[in-house]
């Protein structure tokens, strides 16, 4: 089956990031696809690169980087929900005249566009949130 | 399984989330506006505290947070026209039609059910 996963809650601030990554890993051990997990609202906030967790706690951002260089999945961001976050990679902290930059690759900044499609094209969307 | 194979509608967007406090109907909204700019077939479900969104006589950009009215009055421009609030959840707030700023119907549990059933794709913020 494809499956996709809608994540809206922020890491660390609840169960939802977590919950997201253990679901994607159980769907790929299932031998299911996942094509993408699409960050919107409070979601976008696991797109951080400077994300940096205490050593005993799970490395959220790290996770997602380690599904898409595993498996393939790729990992889009909301563009509107990011920005108004601070959330924005090179080319866009450049835009905005910003003199640093929080969101890169294989994370990529797109249009809620995408999440109709994908919602659409997919067999299952998951929603996790707060 | 439903005999008819094929959903009326692209995308239905679930609304549970008041106007203030979070930022989760403004987010919502703007999933249904992209939605329909797409050309989708999108409607609109107010379900609990997110029928409060539809009330009249709201300040917008009161308490720092963008209002959601003036996009409430852009859906039909947008064509979203099948709006729909939750039955039990006017009850509890002890609204009627007459209280909101759009033309709504007004569903029960079952009819809700069917709603989501009808639709391709449900997204609820």
């Amino acid at each position: 089956m494809r499956y996709a996963i809608l994540l809206m809650g922020a890491p660390y601030s609840d169960q939802a990031s977590h919950s997201a990554l253990r679901f994607a890993r159980a769907v790929l051990a299932r031998g299911h696809q996942l094509e993408t997990v699409f960050f919107y609202h409070d979601g976008v906030y696991n797109a951080a690169r400077l994300a940096a967790p205490p050593q005993d706690e799970p490395h959220l951002v790290d996770g997602w980087i380690t599904l898409n260089a595993e498996h393939g999945v790729a990992l889009q961001v909301c563009i509107a929900a990011a920005l108004r976050r601070g959330l924005m990679d090179e080319r866009e902290a450049s835009r905005h005249g910003k003199s640093g930059y929080s969101v890169e690759a294989p994370f990529e900044l797109t249009g809620l566009g995408q999440l109709v499609d994908l919602g659409l094209n997919c067999d299952r969307l998951v929603t996790f949130a707060s | 399984m439903r005999d008819e194979q094929t959903p009326d509608g692209d995308l239905l967007v679930i609304l549970r989330h008041g106007p203030h406090g979070t930022s989760w109907l403004r987010e919502g909204l703007d999933a249904a506006l992209v939605g329909a700019a797409f050309g989708r077939e999108v409607a609109l479900l107010f379900m609990g505290e997110g029928v409060l969104a539809l009330l009249e006589g709201q300040g917008p950009g009161a308490l720092g947070q963008k209002g959601t009215g003036p996009t409430l009055e852009m859906l039909e421009m947008y064509d979203i026209e099948a709006l729909y609030v939750e039955g039990r959840a006017m009850e509890r707030y002890g609204l009627e039609q007459q209280d909101l700023l759009l033309e709504t119907r007004c569903l029960d549990a079952a009819a809700i059910a069917e709603l989501v059933d009808r639709n391709a794709l449900v997204l609820t913020f």
